[in-house]
């Protein structure tokens, strides 16, 4: 099984998909001539031409409105939002169209449609280039939420988004494109969206998380291996819909349950997957649900020490994880 | 005042930095450094650098020779200073901040007095301890704060069932050495909804439509698809605008049925499709119209326009819909050639494969309407065509030739005209000629 870079698991997810069907095409700022501003669509359009990988004005309501038609029409868009910071003049598409033109036409309309943006920070990008806005639009019905963060899950949920009939947000990390590489299989395979994965087996305490916290949670595992603590560690992969079921099994492994993720606490997803475990498992629980997430501040600083003291890293969830391991 | 030996670390140069190499010393020892001046200069993948002494003093011993390399906060050398003892300046720090915002963020487990959580029974510690019949209170605490932890109920639940009985009630439950994943509540329902779940599908309720409340009678509403409402539309234009003018003639088609049931199994073997009465017809009506091209034109309110290129449009029928692609330039085509476009275009509705151009253009229409049955039938004219002309089901009936009586092989044929543009006499001709036609094919009718 080849190797590859999260971000070039995306692009082959892309690539392929586009091959096989010529209703796929890539809509956004800057995919098209310059290939990305992360290179997340290099050579696309040198393969496929203008009118299926195209440069769009700056204006993310119309990618979004305008993808949203197309797929209304029948054609499978995968609109790109350059930094997911900058989608928010989209939340109205995104909320009160695609999520809502299933239902609201009783099955008449559909709406396939996929938005891709970059979350997360540590790229010293400051308030508009580190957002982690995966709770804004969680909790709205008729929207699937992805954020995958191994580049074989990267690759088989992109194909799965784009071959799903409903909208699918697919929330991909920044810092992850070349941070996190690892075996991708070959050939054509998809990840089913709202089901989770479990990355590493352990009793003392489950750790769940989504995204780029991951990263720092497998390290921190493998040094308190060493202590004598295992950690359980799930990858949601899936944010909406939660696999309630894999969430239930991993808490009820360990009855010692840590939810990380770099979005702010209050509101967070971790928010929800707390209160589906105290709902459901309540008797099972040796100690009271912990969530490590961003701090509640309206941005991640741009200043290096303000961000650094800001984001998660390997430290701050080895802390975590050890101090509810020996609870 | 005091002297300390304080050690200067390897600093982290970079996000993604993990380790570097000295380069060359900038001091030995025994030399003064001042604060922040360099000592050394280091490599990394990414950068050169210099490093800064964070201690004003004097540099006592090198740690990390000329050439080394070392993981980020490694010390590096030694320095002798009389400043106060900072706790591990620089490089701790991180460090420092890292735990202290752990500390910040999840569960505050502050120093409790040792044994404060000594009776803090979790949900999972008390009902795994009454499904084993422990007490707790009889079982070490290795929790923080002396707290009873659910793995600790489950090693000593398996310490008792060895036979190595730790002071606690006999267990009548004998529960085998638990895997600490095994599932300890039996009965597991559905998980519980507390509303809707964004991952269910909801259940589709289904809805009675009440019919009209008149007794023994109902009814039933079927939606307007966009074929139907294009038809609707169209008709309505033509009936609407169109005076439409009506004739019919009866033809003698004996001969033409002689003719085709003889040839009808060759041609099908040679040519892969059925020859049809149609081609015939369409043979007829169009050496017709060569005689009478009035026929083939288009009322424009100041002028009359005629259309030089003769495009039959033919009437396709399936159970809910009708659609008439076209034949363009049927005066070029023989009658064979007829014969695999009518095929064709036939086959292209039925799949649904027609496309726009292939329904575009039509000058003239015929509707084999005898095809299901007709023998009479008042067509309405495909707007903005000047006439319609239906070819009836073909019937055997007496009739009289020569003031004898015979059995002969009839069809009528129907036409309906815009009354702006035509009138009965050149409808009659044109009729007329048709027929002439019509009767004309015989055994010598050469197909091709």
């Amino acid at each position: 099984m080849p190797v590859l870079d999260y971000i070039e698991a995306i692009r082959l997810a892309m690539k392929e998909e586009m091959e096989r069907d010529p209703d796929v095409f890539v809509l956004g700022e800057d995919v098209g001539v310059k290939g990305g501003v992360f290179t997340t669509t290099k050579g696309l359009q040198q393969q496929f031409g203008e009118t299926r990988v195209m440069d769009t004005p700056l204006s993310e309501s119309a990618i979004a409105g305008v993808a949203i038609g197309a797929a209304m029409y029948g054609m499978k868009p995968i609109a790109e939002m350059q930094y997911s910071d900058f989608m928010f003049p989209a939340t109205n598409q995104i909320i009160s169209e695609a999520a809502k033109i299933r239902y609201r036409s009783n099955n008449d309309w559909s709406c396939p449609l996929v938005i891709r943006a970059p979350i997360g920070g540590g790229i010293f990008g400051g308030l508009y280039h580190s957002q982690c806005p995966e709770s804004v639009f969680f909790g709205t019905p008729g929207l699937k939420i992805v954020a995958p963060y191994t580049p074989a899950d990267a690759k088989g949920l992109l194909t799965a988004a784009i071959r799903d009939p409903d909208p699918v947000l697919f929330f991909e990390n920044k810092k992850c494109y070349t941070l996190v590489n690892g075996s991708v299989p070959e050939g054509d395979y998809t990840v089913p969206i709202g089901k989770s994965n479990v990355l590493r087996e352990g009793d003392d305490i489950t750790v769940i998380s989504y995204s780029l916290p991951l990263h720092f949670a497998l390290q921190a595992a493998e040094e308190l291996a060493a202590e004598g603590i295992s950690a359980h560690i799930l990858d949601l992969r899936s944010l909406q819909p939660l696999d309630k079921e894999g969430i239930l099994e991993a808490a009820r492994r360990t009855g010692k349950v840590l939810i990380i993720h770099e979005d702010n606490k209050t509101g967070g997803i971790g928010a929800e997957v707390s209160a589906i475990i105290a709902e459901e498992m309540l008797y099972e629980l040796d100690a009271p649900i912990r969530r490590l997430c961003g701090p509640d501040v309206p941005a991640m600083p741009i200043n290096p020490p303000g961000e650094k003291f800001f984001m998660l890293n390997k430290d701050k969830v080895l802390e975590a994880m050890r101090e509810l391991a020996l609870y | 005042m005091k002297v300390t030996v304080q050690e200067i670390v390897m600093p982290k140069l970079a996000e993604s930095v993990v380790s570097a190499t000295i380069e060359r010393w900038l001091k030995q020892p025994g030399e003064q450094i001042g604060m922040y001046e360099p000592v050394c200069e280091i490599i990394t993948d990414k950068v050169g650098a210099e490093i800064p002494s964070t201690i004003a003093g004097r540099l006592v011993k090198i740690l990390v020779g000329t050439g080394e390399t070392v993981e980020v906060g490694t010390p590096i050398c030694l320095i002798e200073t009389e400043a106060e003892a900072e706790s591990t300046a620089a490089a701790a720090a991180p460090a420092e901040e890292a735990r202290s915002a752990a500390a910040a963020s999840p569960g505050q487990q502050q120093a409790r007095p040792a044994g404060a959580m000594r009776g803090r029974y979790s949900p999972a510690v008390l009902q795994l301890s009454a499904e084993h019949g422990i007490d707790p209170a009889d079982v070490q605490g290795t929790g923080t704060g002396g707290r009873v932890t659910r793995k600790d109920i489950l090693a000593h639940a398996e310490a008792s069932s060895k036979g190595q009985a730790p002071a606690s009630a006999p267990t009548s439950a004998s529960a085998p050495a638990l895997e600490p994943g095994d599932r300890i509540v039996e009965s597991r329902g559905p998980v519980r909804s507390s509303g809707l779940h964004l991952g269910e599908t909801p259940r589709i309720p289904s809805v009675e439509i009440e019919g009209h409340a008149i007794p023994g009678r109902g009814e039933y509403f079927i939606d307007v698809t966009p074929i139907r409402n294009t038809i609707a539309t169209r008709m309505r234009q033509s009936v609407t605008e169109i005076p439409h003018g009506w004739m019919m003639i009866e033809v003698d088609v004996t001969n033409l049925v002689v003719l085709r049931s003889k040839i009808k199994d060759d041609f099908r073997k040679r040519e892969g499709t059925n020859l049809t009465y149609l081609a015939f017809f369409i043979k007829a009506v169009v050496n017709a119209i060569k005689d009478f091209p009035i026929i083939n034109s288009v009322w424009a309110v100041d002028k009359i326009i005629v259309k030089r290129d003769i495009n039959i449009s033919m009437s396709v029928g399936t159970e809910d819909s009708v659609i008439t692609p076209v034949i363009k330039n049927a005066d070029q085509k023989n009658i064979a050639g007829l014969a695999h476009e009518i095929d064709t275009l036939a086959r292209k509705t039925r799949e649904g494969k027609l496309r726009v151009d292939d329904v575009q253009g039509g000058t003239f229409t015929i509707n084999n309407t005898g095809s299901f049955g007709a023998i009479l039938t008042q067509p309405i004219i495909n707007y903005p065509q000047a006439a319609i002309i239906t070819f009836e089901s073909i019937v055997k009936r007496p009739v009289v030739i020569n003031d004898m009586l015979a059995v002969r092989s009839m069809a009528n044929i129907c036409l309906s005209l815009d009354h702006r543009i035509l009138d009965g006499v050149i409808c009659g001709r044109f009729l007329q000629r048709v027929k002439e036609n019509l009767e004309s094919f015989s055994s010598e009718t050469h197909l091709y």
